[in-house]
């Protein structure tokens, strides 16, 4: 019996230890499904790992789980677009710094039809209002994530309060609201860099896009020493200066897809 | 996009795509792992619950039998918040580690190996008990005999919890993080090129995962049978 | 009945003294009475075929000597050294899902028997009963003749005081019979208590050195096996050796 259960015990150390073998050292960085599924991560990455010999191992979830990852200290950094909740965790203690790194915008996608004219309105709140007024099927995340809350700032923005059997909240990530989207034949609001790489379309073809509120800032932010000590806090603060660095900045920029560039560096 | 699905699975096994090996590989590893760490403990527990009277007992065997039902997301989350820095074992530093993944899927399986063992111990005890106590057996003392004797049917059951274990993307998705080369598994590659909205990989991937599923399955079966046919 | 004690009072100055006291034993499940209340000692050599219709106690009665019940009155007990070692053969052979010798080194296992000694008894029981040519075959695939010789052999293996046989031929062919009548004779020869259940009156008569009687959870006779066939003193008894239906 002891045999077998130091055997046990060896085959699940050896697995801990097989992921650790995979680099010298790594952080762990809490980030959003859009930065993971648009391929952002897969082009800069390497670009990090071959400047300072840092692995980064990246836990895409959504932007409401990735602060609660972050405020347990089951990660070493954080990079997320949700600017007024970035700010919030360094006021309560859980981060030292954050920065700007990178934007890109939010697109107002739909079908190819457009019941609701979306692609003649002139802005952004136009358009969420003549989605209302036609009832038009609309997939919300509903998840309560930044990309959903900005969501419902246009809904305000457009004097409208969004509900009805029109207005279906999903309560899920970007990729499968997508999904939903274009099964349901239904308007969504999305981020383009998720939009892009993205290859279920069926019906759905980008509507409308342009205006200044839909611009989507993205945040990297340096964690509390304080809070969790045990964090690699000096490999996150290289790879929080290398993404505001000129290296990173570039690296962001020069990453397309379809020839589009998707993130757009604006570090100060 | 059926077609589609069956021809990218095809390629993806043809290309020897090495990212696809290696998502296999742990994918195996760590339901192996966890099935055989279950039942090391679920089977002795299983015996040990169908030899023993005690007060409770009612309760444990409705218990083991609710939980095989166990959401494998639930069983994620909870191994999560006892893995999570902040949470009792945080100081193991084990989240976001294939070990995390293998201790979730071995919570997830445990129950559906100790509950059958027990069902199949108890139905074999009837029919020893006497002949054992008339051999001067003791309650222990019959457990591993009992456990052998069953082993047929205790291999299905394996296979029962290997199959739950390496259909599941719950419990590994919340502990393990999905992360690129290091706790990527089929079940979560899968649901991260569906959100991508690449459904024909995503089905391609399914397949392959089903495809080897079902050879561990009918090799063990192949095995069962030879054996069964000597033993009788 | 006192002449027969004596003349087991008589045979036990004789031989080991392991004898069987029943006192006042009863056995009830579910508010019914099963068996008796009885009382009665075993002694003297044997071997004790015990008899009766069905439904009359006798596999209870078996199974209270031998441990496996506990009676709900009375008391069950052994008398002269100790707890004797005891083996019980049942109706239907209870077999593990291993081959035939493993069977064997599996009871000596238990037994505590040293694992060298273990094969080398094994196969001697196995050559006694006249199973060598099975000994790596499954048991569960064996004849039902075969089973009984091997559970047969797993009790010889234990070198048992006293050997408890509930109905061991009654699913068996008359070859395979012959073959258990032998080996439950090489028991005795051996010196092992012989108590056997059996409905065959035949068999009793080939076999048994005294006869207890039962019907309707109650020892209707106790005698040595010619004064109960010639003259058996109840009305049970004599309608069972007539061939006729006891109530």
């Amino acid at each position: 019996m002891r045999k077998t259960l130091t055997l046990v015990l060896a085959g699940l150390t050896t697995l801990g230890l097989a992921a650790g073998a995979y680099a010298d050292d790594y952080i762990t960085l809490a980030s959003t499904t859009s930065t993971e599924n648009s391929g952002l991560f897969n082009a800069i990455l390497p670009q990090f790992k071959a400047a300072t010999d840092i692995q980064v191992r990246v836990i895409a979830v959504g932007t409401g789980q990735a602060f609660e990852i972050a405020r347990r200290g089951d990660a070493d950094s954080l990079l997320v677009h949700d600017t007024a909740g970035e700010l919030r965790f360094v006021e309560n203690g859980y981060a030292t710094e954050r920065a700007d790194v990178m934007y890109n915008d939010f697109v107002v996608i739909g079908p190819g039809n457009d019941p609701a004219n979306v692609r003649q309105a002139q802005t952004a709140a136009e358009a969420f209002a003549n989605i209302a007024e036609a009832q038009a099927p609309f997939a919300s995340r509903g998840d309560d994530s930044g990309t959903n809350r900005a969501e419902l700032r246009r809904w305000e923005n457009a004097g409208v309060e969004p509900d009805g059997d029109w207005y279906r909240e999903l309560g899920s990530g970007m990729g499968p609201t997508l999904n939903t989207a274009a099964a349901m034949d239904a308007y969504v609001m999305s981020d383009r860099a998720t939009w892009v790489a993205f290859k279920n379309r069926q019906n759905l073809t980008l509507l409308f896009d342009g205006d200044d509120v839909l611009f989507n800032q993205y945040g990297s932010l340096l964690l509390s020493k304080e809070k969790h000590p045990h964090l690699k806090h000096d490999l996150a603060e290289k790879w929080h200066k290398w993404l505001i660095s000129e290296q990173g900045q570039k690296a962001i920029a020069d990453f397309q897809v379809d020839g589009q560039q998707l993130f757009f560096p604006n570090a100060k | 996009m059926e077609n589609n699905a069956f021809y990218v699975a095809l390629s993806l096994l043809m290309n020897l795509d090495a990212a696809l090996f290696q998502i296999v590989a742990l994918s195996l590893q760590v339901s192996l792992l966890a099935v055989l760490a279950a039942a090391l403990l679920g089977f002795p527990l299983g015996a040990a619950v169908a030899l023993w009277r005690f007060p409770g007992r009612g309760g444990v065997i409705v218990a083991l039998n609710a939980l095989m039902g166990l959401p494998p997301v639930v069983a994620g989350l909870t191994v999560y918040l006892l893995l999570s820095r902040a949470g009792p074992l945080g100081e193991w530093g084990l989240l976001f580690t294939p070990t995390a993944m293998v201790i979730a899927q071995f919570v997830l399986v445990l129950p559906i190996l100790a509950a059958l063992s027990r069902q199949k111990v108890e139905e074999l005890l009837g029919e020893y008990r006497e002949q054992f106590i008339s051999l001067g057996m003791s309650r222990s003392r019959m457990m591993p005999t009992l456990l052998w004797d069953a082993r047929f049917t205790l291999l299905t059951v394996l296979l029962a919890g290997f199959g739950r274990a390496s259909a599941e993307v719950g419990a590994v998705m919340m502990v393990g993080g999905n992360i690129d080369g290091v706790t990527r598994v089929m079940t979560t590659a899968i649901v991260l090129e569906t959100s991508k909205g690449d459904l024909p990989l995503a089905l391609g991937l399914g397949i392959v995962l089903l495809t080897l599923v079902m050879l561990i399955n009918a090799g063990a079966y192949v095995v069962s049978e030879l054996a069964k046919r000597r033993v009788g | 009945m006192t002449s027969f004690n004596a003349l087991l009072n008589a045979a036990s100055t004789l031989c080991p003294p392991t004898a069987l006291r029943f006192e006042g034993v009863a056995f009830s499940h579910l508010g019914e009475t099963l068996l008796g209340p009885c009382s009665f000692t075993l002694t003297g050599p044997g071997p004790t075929l015990v008899m009766g219709p069905n439904g009359a106690g006798k596999s209870i009665l078996l199974r209270l000597a031998h441990g496996l019940l506990s009676p709900t009155q009375g008391q069950v007990s052994w008398s002269g050294e100790g707890r004797p070692r005891q083996a019980m053969v049942f109706q239907n052979p209870v077999l593990l899902r291993r081959s035939a010798v493993a069977n064997l080194t599996h009871a000596l296992a238990v037994n505590n028997t040293p694992r060298k000694a273990r094969r080398k008894l094994a196969l001697e029981a196995l050559e006694r009963f006249g199973l060598t040519a099975r000994a790596d075959t499954s048991a569960r695939v064996l004849s039902g003749g075969e089973q009984q010789r091997l559970a047969l052999a797993r009790a010889w293996v234990l070198a048992p005081d006293v050997l408890f046989l509930d109905e061991p031929t009654s699913a068996l062919d008359p070859a395979a019979i012959k073959a258990v009548e032998t080996a439950v004779r090489e028991f005795h020869q051996r010196g092992t208590r012989i108590v056997m259940t059996t409905h065959d009156l035949h068999q009793a008569k080939r076999l048994a050195g005294d006869v207890l009687f039962l019907a309707g959870g109650k020892i209707k006779e106790h005698t040595l096996t010619d004064s109960f066939f010639s003259s058996p003193a109840s009305k049970e008894a004599r309608a069972f050796i007539a061939g006729e239906l006891v109530e």
